[in-house]
């Protein structure tokens, strides 16, 4: 039940890809809501987010440099396609890693998802309006440096389970959030709504987050968890989530413990959920920044990630990192 | 004047009465979810010592030393129908085997999704967010999370750690059937076991604004002779700002899972 690619994650990542098929979602519809749409109504009259949606897409965080405009145009669009459609091809070719360790054509964010992940937009970060993170102030500075000591006390990446990535390890995918960025793959999100309660429960590693609607004060400053603790509340059609209390393990783009992410779901079209969110956390930026993507309607169900159930990757990386390191130290004691 | 007496404490009497009736007999109407059915929202969770051992069992020591009275285990008169779960002369060796290596083989030390029925009983608070399409069973052990179609059900796709469950309502009882279960999971931390072969049937019915009876069937043929039962209430955790939270196990068992291959600084194995 365990689809994840342990070593070339990272890889994957970096990897920029773009679909190939048209666009199903225009720009303009993404920034402005059908006015004439009705949101359907769950039986005690919320406005209805359930269902299994997505948020694959292909763009990326920050605007590329070079990039100046908040949009592509279609013919723009269509040429970055052609280049990674090239790239895309390569991942796969045969007798490379990529090749015998996973298929990314197969089962990661590639063309026969790309009507749903497709967008114009050059980048989800729509404030700053250059599309790009504000600058790391002093403290986040700081902040990076600590991080980066208490790493490299841990040594190298093979050198224990505590030395790997929090997904390798199947802690957490980082894109569970909140806020909820695309994973990469298995970008999908179920949500039910109880009375008083809406639930989104995440593909990846099965987090579930229950969010109270009333009657829930402040969290104390003592009390954190790796996916914070959220509290919801209706604004007209909108539903609005604050969400504080980070561990601060699980860091978004360099933040910290004190991060404050406010997040706004509004149905715009029965397949559509305009996402937004806002990463506010003094700690790290002298300003917060926000984020806009869709989350497009797409078929359920969804299956049990069991992640660390099944995490032979790790175990087996772990133990052929042993192994070499007890040949390298035979063949050392071998008479030259 | 008399007359009126009488019959206030007639009429309260029948009223108490009938009220007694209705609890001894479960007929308790629980309020209506939007939906109209049986509103099963909340947090709850069991009291007991079933999830040491479902069956009937005398307080015993801790298997781990060094935690002394703490994790000593509570006695418990069981909550399996007729006492004894029914195994199979070899199963039964098998159920032997896996309690005397318990610390070793059991799957919930290791942060493993807990399967069913085990999720519900464990000390931990459980969610239940319900909605005409989908019921919600949220653990807080291991995060492990339960689907319930109400509607579109299919067969289990393919096995998995907590099943693939499809629900109905019998009149005041939501009715959970369960199966396509990958056999790895057990019952609780005294070795009992399944096949996954594992049919599991949850009733659950309102039983008091704050309990629920819970009822499970169990069937696994090459496994037990026969299908059997357990029963217990779930509580309604009525704690102010109550929430289930993150018990994310995963990094709490790295060391016992890795650590033997954890790099020594001479680098030789350990």
């Amino acid at each position: 039940m365990r689809l994840r690619p342990c070593i070339c994650f990272c890889w994957f990542a970096c990897v920029v890809l773009v679909g190939l098929a048209s666009p199903s979602w225009s720009a303009g519809q993404e920034t402005s809501s059908n006015q004439s749409y009705r949101v359907p109504r769950t039986p005690d009259g919320q406005p209805d987010l359930q269902g299994f949606w997505s948020n694959q897409t292909f763009t990326p965080l920050e605007r590329p440099e070079g990039v100046t405009s908040a949009f592509y145009t279609e013919e723009e669009l269509a040429a970055r396609e052609g280049r990674v459609a090239v790239r895309e091809s390569a991942q796969t070719e045969p007798g490379t890693i990529p090749d015998v360790h996973y298929d990314f054509t197969q089962f990661g964010l590639d063309r026969s998802q790309a009507a749903r992940a497709q967008n114009l937009r050059t980048a989800l970060i729509v404030d700053p309006p250059d599309g790009r993170l504000p600058p790391v102030n002093a403290s986040g500075r700081r902040q990076a440096e600590i991080r980066e000591a208490e790493q490299a006390l841990l040594g190298g990446r093979w050198d224990s389970a505590e030395a790997n990535q929090l997904d390798d390890r199947c802690i957490m995918m980082r894109g569970v959030g909140p806020p909820m960025l695309n994973s990469g793959y298995n970008a999908n999100y179920h949500i039910v709504q109880g009375p008083g309660q809406v639930m989104i429960l995440s593909e990846m590693i099965h987090d579930a987050r229950v969010i109270p609607l009333e009657g829930h004060s402040n969290p104390p400053d003592s009390f954190n968890q790796w996916i914070g603790l959220s509290r919801g509340r209706w604004d007209g059609e909108t539903l609005v989530v604050e969400t504080t209390n980070f561990n601060g393990k699980n860091p978004l783009q360099g933040s910290g413990q004190r991060m404050r992410v406010t997040e706004r779901f509004t149905r715009v079209a029965d397949d559509v959920i305009r996402y937004q969110f806002t990463v506010d956390d003094p700690g790290t930026w002298d300003q917060p920044w926000s984020a806009e993507m869709p989350m497009q309607k797409t078929r359920g169900p969804l299956f049990e990630f069991a992640c660390h159930e099944g995490n032979y990757g790790l175990y087996n990386t772990l133990v052929g990192a042993r192994l070499e390191e007890q040949q390298a130290a035979e063949a050392s004691l071998q008479p030259k | 004047m008399r007359t009126r007496v009488f019959l206030i404490n007639f009429v309260t009497a029948s009223v108490m009465a009938t009220a007694a009736a209705f609890a001894q007999t479960g007929d308790y109407l629980a309020p209506r979810a939007p939906d109209g059915n049986p509103d099963l929202n909340g947090i709850w969770q069991t009291i007991g010592s079933a999830h040491w051992d479902v069956e009937p069992h005398s307080a015993g020591p801790s298997v781990v030393r060094e935690l002394g009275a703490l994790s000593a285990v509570p006695g418990g008169l069981g909550v399996v129908g007729g006492g004894a779960i029914p195994y199979r002369p070899e199963a039964l060796a098998q159920r032997n085997e896996n309690r005397t290596n318990r610390l070793e083989r059991d799957p919930a030390i290791k942060c493993y999704l807990p399967g069913v029925p085990r999720g519900m009983y464990m000390p931990f608070p459980v969610q239940i967010i319900q909605s005409q399409e989908h019921i919600m069973i949220l653990h807080e052990f291991a995060g492990a999370v339960r689907t319930v179609y109400m509607e579109d059900q299919v067969d289990a796709p393919a096995d998995s750690w907590m099943g693939w469950s499809n629900g109905h309502w019998d009149g005041e009882t939501l009715v959970i059937d369960t199966t396509g279960f990958n056999g790895q999971t057990w019952f609780d931390r005294s070795g009992n076991f399944h096949s996954d072969q594992l049919h599991v049937v949850e009733r659950i019915t309102p039983r008091s604004p704050e309990t629920l009876s819970y009822e499970v069937t169990i069937e696994d043929p090459g496994i037990f002779t026969r299908p059997w039962t357990m029963s217990m209430p779930l509580y309604r955790r009525v704690d102010e700002n109550v929430r289930v939270l993150e018990f994310r196990c995963v990094e709490f068992v790295e060391d016992l899972i890795y650590g033997h291959l954890r790099k020594q600084p001479d680098g030789e194995n350990r």
